[in-house]
C-alpha cells in the first residue's frame, strides 16, 4: 500500500474537486475528501477529518493538507484524538493545498514514506524546489558510452531529448515522467531540476518541441538517465 | 463556598443563553473582519451541548461537564472556534479531573488550563487580536484574587471584569493571527469577536455562581 492523502478543506466542493485532480496522477494512492460541515456549509468538520484519517491510513500513514486557518485547528485536534501508534502516522503538510496535494499525490504513488510525501507537499512553497540539487559533485566513473549519448569517461553522463508530445510535460506526462525519475536511487536533473520533484518539472513549463537536457552524475544514473530519455522520446501516448 | 457540577452545569446553560443573546452581535463583528460565521457557529454548537447535558449521568463532575462541553463544540461548531473552545474546555476538565467541589485555586487551575488549550491550538500570543486577549488578562487577574484569599465568585468576578477589558483593547490592534490578519490596518478599530465572546463566557460564570 501506499501513504494517504487527507484533503481538508472549508469547501466540500474544493476538496472533492482536488481530490479528482490528485486521482488522475496517483493511481492507488488513497485520497480522502474531508471538506465543508457535516451538514454541507462552509466550515470544517471535526467528524469528517477523524473519519477520513482512518479511512486514508492503509498501515503506511496519512499526510494532511488543509486549507485556510481552522482547518489546520481542526486537523490538529483530531490528530490529537488519535491514538499514540495511530497519530505517529500523520503528518500535516506545510504546504498551499492544490500544488502540495498533487506533488504528495504523485510522490505517495511512487511509494515514498510518510516523511518524504510530506516533504514532497513541502516543495510547493519554493518556486525553487529541487533545483538541481546533488547534481555535479557525485565522484563519477563511467565508461564511454555508444549511441546518442553525450558523455565523457569521466564526465555526468547526459542526453538531450525533444518533447515529441503536444502537450509537453504537463501534469500527467510530468507526473509519469516523476514516478520513473522515482524508481532510480541515481539524481538525475532535467534542465538543472530534481527530476523527482514534479513541481519543479512542471515550473520549467517545458512545451512541444523544446529540447530538454537530462544529467546525472552518479555511476548509477546512466540506466535512469536512459529510461527518461525513451519516455520523452515515446510522447506519453500522446499524439 | 465551593463550585460543583451543578454549577458547571448552569455555567454553560448560561453560556448558551448569552451566545445566542448576543448571536447578532458576535456575526456582526466577525463580518467586519472575519467570515461572519462567528455567532452563528458558537450558538449551534452550544445548543448542541445543551441538548446533551441531560444525558450527563448521575454523579458527574465538573470534569465531566467540560469534557461533554469539549467534544460537543469540536464536532458541531465547524469554524476555528470549534477547535479552539473545544480544546479550552478539554484542557480545564483536565486540570480539575476528579474534583467535585472547586474552590479559588482550583478556578485558577481551570482557567489556566483552558486557555493554555487555546494557546496550544491557536499559537496566539497576547496582542495578537484573538481570544487569547481576553483569557490572559483573565486568568491573570483570577490568579491575584486567589491568591489574596478572595472567594469563589470574587474570583470569577475578577476574571470576567479583566475578560471585559481585554476583548476591548482589542479594538486598536492589527490582528497577526486568524483570518483577520489577512486585513492588516483595515482591522484596526474592529474588536475581535472570539475575545468578545471569550468575555461573556466568562461573565456567564459569574452570573450563575452562588
Amino acid at each position: 500500500m501506499t501513504v494517504g492523502l487527507l484533503i481538508v478543506s472549508h469547501s466540500g466542493k474544493i476538496a472533492e474537486g482536488l481530490v479528482e485532480l490528485a486521482a488522475q496522477m496517483a493511481e492507488g494512492v488513497a485520497i480522502i475528501a474531508a471538506g465543508g460541515t457535516d451538514d454541507g456549509r462552509i466550515g470544517t468538520s471535526f467528524d469528517r477529518v477523524s473519519a477520513g484519517l482512518s479511512a486514508a491510513d492503509s498501515g503506511d500513514g496519512v499526510v494532511v493538507l488543509c486549507d485556510l486557518g481552522s482547518a489546520v485547528l481542526t486537523a490538529e485536534t483530531a490528530i490529537d484524538f488519535l491514538d499514540d501508534g495511530d497519530r505517529a502516522r500523520v503528518a500535516i503538510a506545510d504546504a498551499p493545498l492544490v500544488e502540495g496535494a498533487v506533488a504528495a499525490a504523485v510522490a505517495a504513488a511512487t511509494g515514498s514514506d510518510l516523511e518524504a510525501v510530506a516533504a514532497a507537499a513541502a516543495t510547493a512553497n519554493s518556486s525553487t524546489a529541487g533545483a538541481g540539487e546533488g547534481s555535479g559533485d557525485a565522484p563519477v566513473d563511467l565508461e564511454s558510452k555508444e549511441g546518442e549519448a553525450a558523455t565523457t569517461a569521466d564526465g555526468p553522463y547526459a542526453r538531450s531529448v525533444t518533447l515529441v508530445n503536444r502537450d509537453g510535460l504537463h501534469a500527467r506526462p510530468a507526473a509519469e515522467f516523476v514516478k520513473l525519475a522515482s524508481r532510480f536511487d541515481a539524481t538525475v536533473t532535467v534542465n538543472g531540476k530534481d527530476a523527482k520533484s514534479l513541481l519543479a518539472i512542471m515550473g520549467l513549463g517545458l512545451t512541444a518541441g523544446t529540447t530538454v537536457d537530462l544529467v546525472s552524475s552518479q555511476p548509477d544514473g546512466r540506466q535512469a538517465v536512459d529510461a527518461l530519455a525513451e519516455l520523452i522520446e515515446s510522447g506519453f501516448g500522446e499524439s | 463556598m465551593t463550585l460543583g457540577t451543578d454549577w458547571a452545569i448552569a455555567w454553560i446553560r448560561r453560556s448558551a443563553d448569552v451566545v445566542a443573546e448576543h448571536r447578532v452581535e458576535l456575526i456582526t463583528l466577525d463580518r467586519e473582519i472575519g467570515d461572519g460565521d462567528h455567532g452563528e457557529n458558537l450558538d449551534r454548537g452550544f445548543s448542541a451541548v445543551v441538548a446533551k447535558l441531560d444525558t450527563l449521568p448521575e454523579g458527574s463532575t465538573p470534569a465531566d461537564v467540560f469534557k461533554l462541553v469539549a467534544t460537543t463544540l469540536i464536532s458541531t461548531v465547524g469554524g476555528a472556534s470549534g477547535p479552539l473552545f473545544g480544546t479550552a474546555y478539554l484542557k480545564a476538565a483536565g486540570a480539575v479531573a476528579g474534583r467535585e467541589d472547586l474552590d479559588s485555586a482550583s478556578l485558577v487551575d481551570l482557567l489556566t488550563a483552558a486557555r493554555d488549550g487555546v494557546v496550544l491550538r491557536g499559537k496566539a500570543a497576547v496582542g495578537d487580536k484573538t481570544m487569547i486577549d481576553a483569557w490572559t488578562p483573565a486568568v491573570d487577574s483570577a490568579a491575584r484574587a486567589a491568591e489574596g484569599g478572595q472567594d469563589e465568585k470574587s474570583v470569577l468576578e475578577a476574571a470576567a471584569q479583566a475578560a471585559e477589558t481585554g476583548a476591548r483593547d482589542t479594538e486598536p490592534l492589527v490582528a497577526h493571527k486568524g483570518r483577520a490578519s489577512y486585513l492588516g490596518e483595515r482591522a484596526v478599530g474592529h474588536r475581535d469577536p472570539g475575545a468578545q465572546s471569550s468575555s461573556l463566557i466568562l461573565r456567564a460564570a459569574v452570573e450563575v455562581a452562588g
